[in-house]
């Protein structure tokens, strides 16, 4: 399962952007034509966070869905999935438009209080264990 | 309070960065590489020990570095064509990353190496996200494997430049339905090229050798309708600019 490699790419991206600050959130936008599957990845990202600044961040993942167009008949289209990237109606490949997308949007950090600790608490909820269909291979 | 950083990074922003420090090593050194992709027990070692006995019978200088999660049996097994092997073990990771395999290439990759084949970890899913630096990527299906496995598997068979089929030698014994897997990949990757080969028969060896020397000779190969948005997203990493966000459902 590479949706743990992801959320590993994803904490240290985000830690070189933000080194020294607690994250409350984090907005990932995650085509439709990736493979990478939401629940594995908020699964991942819970185990890889754990002992991070990023511990208990809530993680947002945005979907994009697949749509591409067709340059003999001007149509857009979604693609769906598995896409469709070719026009029967006039026998030619599509271009893709959407679906791709693998980004990080932004992260919302909390900003410190004056004694040093985070105003205001977003404990993770840990009830992860129903999620077990996406175990890691590693 | 809180404050909100907008980042508008590629996730795969750091791979994608050794991917393209890799390919200019291997440019530097005369070096091509073909990233093999499969799921497990698709006959990809049985193929490529056909590739690199022929590579190296015409004198073509060629090595292979096969992953695997565990064991050294497929190394041991391709270095009985005579070609220079080296065996990455992931220690349980189901992909190759670009880093890992620059990392094995600096102190091994023989001089005058001109084609490398990369044997990625048997798995459909998670390789097809990783640029290794390739110049070609290949993605493999045995007829025994059932003729969804496009279709199944869209980014792995959307994103290669050439899909091969193996073990054809038992395509009439499953009964393996050439129409629908052919359809599937053009669903998927209209206009990708297919070879037909048989490790056992030697059926279509050559003709995939020769297919991939001629990428290796610069003849242009194959880009996918799924992989022109994903360069262009690296382009516009690259530059420093950011995309503009496409529709969110
Ligand atoms: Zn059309």
């Amino acid at each position: 399962m590479h949706e743990l490699s992801i959320a590993m790419a994803v904490i240290d991206q985000v830690r070189d952007a933000v080194p020294d600050d607690r994250v409350e959130s984090l907005t990932l936008r995650i085509g439709e034509l990736v493979a990478v599957v939401p629940e594995a990845l908020d699964f991942s990202f819970g185990l890889a966070a754990d002992g991070t600044l990023l511990a208990g961040a809530r993680l947002v993942i945005e979907t994009v869905d697949g749509e591409a167009h067709c340059d003999g008949c001007g149509r857009d289209t979604p693609t769906g999935m598995p896409p469709v990237l070719w026009c029967g109606d006039c026998e030619r490949p599509l271009t893709l438009l959407a679906g791709r997308e693998l980004e990080i949007v932004r992260v919302v950090v909390a900003d410190e209080g004056p004694d040093g600790t985070a105003v205001g608490d977003t404990a993770r909820d840990t009830t992860r264990d129903e999620e077990t269909s996406h175990v890691p291979h590693r | 309070m809180c404050r909100t950083v907008d980042l508008h990074q590629a996730v795969l922003a750091k791979n994608d960065e050794n991917a393209l420090a890799l390919r200019r090593f291997l440019a530097s050194r005369g070096t091509v590489a073909v990233n093999l992709m499969s799921s497990p027990g698709s006959g990809k070692t049985a193929l490529l020990e056909q590739l690199l006995t022929r590579a190296v019978a015409a004198g073509t200088p060629a090595a292979a570095v096969t992953a695997d999660l565990a064991t050294e049996n497929d190394a041991t097994r391709l270095a009985r064509s005579g070609a220079p092997v080296q065996q990455i073990l992931t220690d349980g990771l189901c992909h190759l990353e670009a880093g890992m395999l620059q990392a094995r290439l600096e102190d091994w990759l023989p001089d005058g190496t001109r084609l490398l084949f990369v044997e990625n970890v048997g798995n459909l899913v998670c390789p097809a996200s990783y640029d290794l630096g390739e110049t070609l990527r290949i993605a493999l299906a045995s007829v025994t494997e059932g003729e969804d496995k496009p279709v199944k598997y869209p980014a792995a068979f959307g994103l290669a430049q050439l899909v091969v089929v193996t073990k054809t030698d038992l395509a009439d014994a499953v009964g393996f339905a050439r129409e629908t897997f052919l359809g599937g990949v053009q669903q998927v990757n209209p206009g990708v090229p297919v070879l037909e080969t048989s490790a056992r028969t030697g059926e279509g060896v050559d003709a995939l050798l020769a297919h991939i020397l001629r990428g290796a000779e610069g003849e242009e190969t194959h880009t996918p309708v799924l992989a022109r948005q994903h360069e262009k997203h690296l382009h516009s990493h690259a530059n420093g600019t950011v995309r503009e966000p496409g529709p969110v459902s």
